[in-house]
């Protein structure tokens, strides 16, 4: 085993770089000068028209050319690879996870943990599980190893919130037991939206 | 010695066609091993006797199939590491070590580092061939430690060897697991070794060995440690981690004079508390066996510190008033320089009372012998045929120490005297040729002069020696002549290596001066060899690079002792100090070597370093005392980052640097008479700490349960009450009366590990006292 790691003492310093900014203002008149000369610019103006001209083409003129979110919402392709869905098994109803770590070693951020413990039943039981969503990259590689299927990614992207922190503990992941009937099973990563008819259209050969 | 034997008796052998050296009367599996040649094996333990439970290091030599971990190697020997043959047994062994395995590696302990994992995948097994019904085997608990689950378990026996080859305890067994019977048609179909191995292990799990279920024993953890699988984990760590989550920091274990290597393993401690916990301590089981102590009493870390300037400044100011340091043996060599140094420089007295007393013992052993250094290390004792001990409580004061006297019963075919007042019943059960005198208090010389009687050359002895060696010493020492002689005899076939241990009886001796030179004319006149046991973790190195005062007076600093103004590791005094696991720096072991340990966790607080910085002069770091250690006594000039700390294949340690010794020419030496009448008499107690406890650290540790009590033999125990007052000359305590079941006779053990009782004040420099003791 090397003894590197033990030989660096130098906790604390840093290797970091400060870049090269003009001098922020530091006067009241001084920052309402920086604040004037930065947004009132010919740019500003030709931004506005634009913005209004279109406005005006969705509106009045028949000629609306985005989707009405929040009224109106596309269907999300299984593929997509939200905030993870944690699944019970169908039949008890107990957790899927198994505490086997696998998911905590792949994730490449290094955002998984999660705390395990021998319970009354002898078995390995899973007492907390977190995902830190500051610093997910929604990669899936943790859906991808998990042997339970266990751990996927969910179809909920509305995920605005004060804190991530909000979405990222087990129970806030698990399928709540009363909506076990509703629980949907992941379709696999060849899966294809279920708008997919849909969006088929004729190939536009001009010629 | 040992380097001797490698430069002269090496055979030359081939493997797979390569020609390599190996160590003449040596195992295969370890020439092999020695040379970087991988042979698969799961069985064996280097230092245990081979079981030849799994099979699987079968190789061809010339031209037959042999076991190469119970095949030694010879002249010209042709190795074979793989047939087809061989491999076909190999593929079949791992195919049955799978059947009904429950491959949970998912939730299993050992994923990661598991054998029956990695050799799964080594020999390609894809597909079963054999198929047999399962019997209900349910997971327990066979002590405050330990847990089993025969489920995983694949008998490979591991377990049940280092219990009975080194440790001694022979705690556990394999016993029937009334499994249902091979098919016998299998043995037409399957290969042979392979077949032979599945028969034995469809019959067997493992047990306790005292036939309950519960094992009722030194509760080591060593046999948690050499498990391959998941079935021994211990029952604090059992599903709180996997293997590759783990940091590993490599250490010294403080808690004993053994220094142990050890790996200290950490993770943050949970979702919500970041910071790093040790989780479990792991060590190099091969080469390396560890206590209760070491392997479960890890957690003792001081949390509390921070970094105020106020008790900081208070600490200075105490220091420059300071007459006195009294401090203990739990302490790097570098701490122990800096308080040498204020020695130098502030005029104050250091008082280490274990340290002190084995510094008096190994001067005076030094002026007999003219050797600066005791012989033998505690491996060169384990490669002895004959092992004596005296003046030590084998099983409780150095772990390591009765794990070489055991080992020689096991491995060497060894022999034993065990000397002790207090008498043991687990040491005569570590061999067939062992002799156990429970002799007086203050016998000790005559236990010397009986081993000088027994070994040495009559011709080479001074007459001051020579005209003692007349009495019955059997007799003296409460033993049977006519059976001794007889016993002897037997025990003395085909030895040829003797060596012997002393331990912290003699340094707390009235004649310690006298004892010392009786050990250097038996080392004299005899083929005995001696070897010491230091009393504390770090009392050697103490005792080498302190000029310990006796007795001292005035404004007292205490480190991790009582004082005046107080720094302590424990997080209980004026001034926080980092614990063990908190720090860098170097032990000075009983195999007379420098051991480097790293910081496990953190520490916010002051250390000694920053204290002497401001009272006299200090580098930037600890460890920066490293090198400044006394070369004249034997230390090396060396920085602290370039000590090793590793084992290699061959089982050599790299960890550190072994002690220089130095010799001169000495005058004849004259001894004083032995006076039979100094025995003590009636009722006495014996310091002496109960196993896997050693200190405050060990018994801050949450997974050591054995409490500050008066321990007692079972017999004795039913003439007290639960509770009793033992009175001392100078002063008393109150002490729940402990049974310890494997101690025998009347006298008493009252426990030295925590500090505050003062319990070195009431032995007055003796390790046995006479004392009343009284119901309450
Ligand atoms: S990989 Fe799956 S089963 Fe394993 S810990 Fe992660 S979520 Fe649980
Ligand atoms: S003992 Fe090894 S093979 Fe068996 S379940 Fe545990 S990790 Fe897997
Ligand atoms: S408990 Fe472990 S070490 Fe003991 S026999 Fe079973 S597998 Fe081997
Ligand atoms: S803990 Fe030690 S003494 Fe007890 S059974 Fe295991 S190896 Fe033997
Ligand atoms: S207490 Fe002593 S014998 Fe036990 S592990 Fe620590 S150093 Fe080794
Ligand atoms: S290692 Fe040789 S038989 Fe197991």
């Amino acid at each position: 085993m090397s003894l590197e790691q033990f030989k660096n003492r130098n906790v604390g310093t840093q290797n970091y770089k400060t870049l090269d900014l003009d001098h922020t203002p530091v006067t009241g008149m001084g920052q309402f000068k920086q604040v004037v000369s930065r947004t009132f610019k010919p740019e500003l103006f030709v931004g506005l028209w634009v913005t209004f001209r279109e406005m005006i083409n969705a509106l009045f003129r028949g000629k609306m050319h985005t989707t009405q979110y929040p009224f109106e919402k596309l269907p999300i392709s299984p593929r997509y690879r939200a905030i993870h869905d944690m699944l019970r098994l169908l039949e008890s109803g107990h957790y899927r996870c198994i505490g086997c770590g696998l998911c905590e070693k792949i994730c490449i951020s290094n955002c998984i943990t999660m705390d395990t413990q021998y319970d009354e039943n002898q078995r390995k039981e899973v007492s907390e599980y977190t995902i830190n969503f500051g610093r997910c990259i929604f990669c899936g590689y943790c859906a991808e190893v998990c042997p339970e299927l266990a751990i996927v990614h969910g179809p909920r992207y509305e995920t605005a919130s004060e804190q991530r922190a909000s979405f990222s503990l087990f129970e806030d992941m698990l399928t709540p037991i009363d909506q076990l009937n509703l629980q949907q099973e992941y379709q696999g990563f060849g899966a294809i939206s279920p708008n997919a008819d849909e969006n088929i259209k004729k190939t536009p050969l001009a010629y | 010695m040992s380097e001797v034997q490698t430069v002269e008796n090496m055979v030359s052998i081939t493997i797979d066609g390569v020609d390599y050296k190996a160590k003449e009367g040596e195992y295969i599996l370890n020439a092999a091993r020695a040379n970087d040649i991988f042979i698969p094996a799961i069985c064996y333990l280097t230092r245990c006797s081979p079981t030849l439970a799994c099979r699987l290091c079968l190789v061809e030599a010339d031209g037959k199939q042999v076991y190469s971990c119970n095949a030694k190697v010879k002249e010209g020997m042709e190795i074979t590491v793989s047939t087809p043959d061989i491999l076909a047994e190999r593929r079949a062994m791992m195919e049955v070590y799978d059947v009904n395995h429950p491959l949970q590696c998912g939730v299993c302990d050992q994923s990661g580092e598991c054998e029956l994992q990695n050799y799964t995948l080594e020999l390609g097994v894809d597909s079963q061939s054999y198929t047999i019904q399962d019997t209900k085997r349910e997971a327990t608990n066979w002590s405050s430690v330990l847990h089993y689950d025969p489920g995983l378990c694949i008998v490979c026996e591991r377990c049940t060897t280092v219990c009975k080859d080194m440790i001694g305890d022979a705690a556990i067994k394999t016993t029937k697991r009334g499994g249902e019977a091979l098919d016998k048609a299998w043995k037409d179909e399957m290969p042979k070794d392979a077949y032979a191995m599945w028969n034995k292990l469809q019959k067997s799990v493992i047990a306790p060995s005292n036939g309950t279920e519960h094992t009722n024993c030194s509760d080591c953890g060593e046999c948690v440690a050499v498990c391959p699988v998941g079935a021994l984990v211990s029952r604090d760590f059992v599903y709180t981690s996997n293997a590759w989550d783990l940091k590993k920091i490599p250490a010294t274990c403080a808690h004993c004079s053994s220094g142990c290597q050890i790996y200290y393993e950490t993770k943050p401690a949970s979702i919500e508390d970041r910071t790093e916990k040790i989780f479990r301590v792991t060590n190099e089981w091969n080469y390396v066996s560890l206590c209760g102590a070491g392997r479960f009493g890890y957690d003792f870390e001081n949390r509390t510190a921070t970094k105020d300037a106020t008790t900081f400044a208070a600490a200075v100011k105490a220091f420059k008033k300071a007459k006195v340091i009294n401090f203990n043996s739990v302490i790097t060599n570098e701490e122990a320089l800096m308080l040498q140094t204020l020695k130098e420089k502030l005029g104050v007295k250091l008082i280490n009372r274990e340290a002190r007393a084995f510094q008096r013992f190994l001067g005076f052993y030094s002026e007999a012998s003219g050797q600066s250094l005791y012989s033998l290390d505690f491996k060169e004792v384990m490669a002895t045929d004959f092992v004596m001990s005296v003046g030590s409580s084998l099983r409780n004061d150095n772990p390591n120490a009765r794990y070489a006297f055991n080992n020689v019963q096991k491995l060497n075919k060894g022999a034993g005297l065990y000397f002790h007042p207090v008498g043991d019943t687990l040491v005569p059960t570590f061999g067939k040729n062992i002799e156990m005198f429970a002799h007086k208090v203050g016998h000790e010389e005559a236990a010397l002069l009986f081993i000088i009687k027994l070994f040495a050359d009559q011709d080479k002895l001074p007459s001051s020696v020579k005209e003692q060696l007349d009495s019955d010493f059997v007799e003296l020492l409460g033993g049977d002549t006519a059976k001794f002689e007889k016993s002897f005899e037997k025990m003395m076939k085909k030895k040829e290596s003797f060596s012997l241990m002393v331990g912290e009886d003699l340094y707390f001796h009235e004649k310690a001066e006298n004892l010392a030179k009786l050990i250097a004319v038996l080392e004299a006149s005899s083929e005995v060899k001696v070897a010491m046991i230091p009393p504390k973790t770090n009392s050697l190195g103490v005792a080498l690079i302190c000029d310990l005062d006796d007795e001292a007076e005035g404004y007292t600093i205490g480190y991790n002792e009582s004082g005046d103004f107080k720094l302590s590791a424990l997080g209980d005094g004026d001034l926080d100090m980092p614990a063990m696991n908190q720090q860098e720096g170097t032990l000075t072991n009983m195999h007379k070597r420098v051991t480097p340990t790293n910081a496990a966790l953190e520490y916010n607080g002051y250390v000694l370093n920053d204290i002497v910085r401001e009272v006299a002069s200090a580098p930037k770091e600890t460890i920066m005392w490293t090198e400044h250690l006394p070369v004249s006594k034997g230390f090396k000039a060396v920085e602290f980052d370039s000590l090793p700390n590793h084992y290699t294949n061959d089982g050599v340690e790299h960890r550190g640097y072994l002690l220089e010794s130095t010799s001169v020419e000495v005058e004849e030496i004259s001894v004083d008479k032995f006076d039979d009448s100094n025995a003590l008499e009636g009722e006495i107690a014996y310091r002496c700490n109960p196993q896997r406890q050693f200190n405050d650290f060990s018994d801050k540790a949450h997974q050591i349960f054995e409490g500050f009590g008066l321990y007692t033999s079972p017999a004795k125990a039913e003439a007290l009450s639960s509770k009793v007052e033992v009175e001392f000359a100078n002063g008393k305590l109150t002490l729940d009366v402990i049974v310890d079941e494997r101690m025998e006779g009347d006298i008493v053990a009252i426990p030295d590990f925590k500090s505050a009782e003062n319990i070195y004040e009431l032995f007055a420099g003796s390790r046995y006292q006479t004392v009343t003791i009284k119901e309450v």
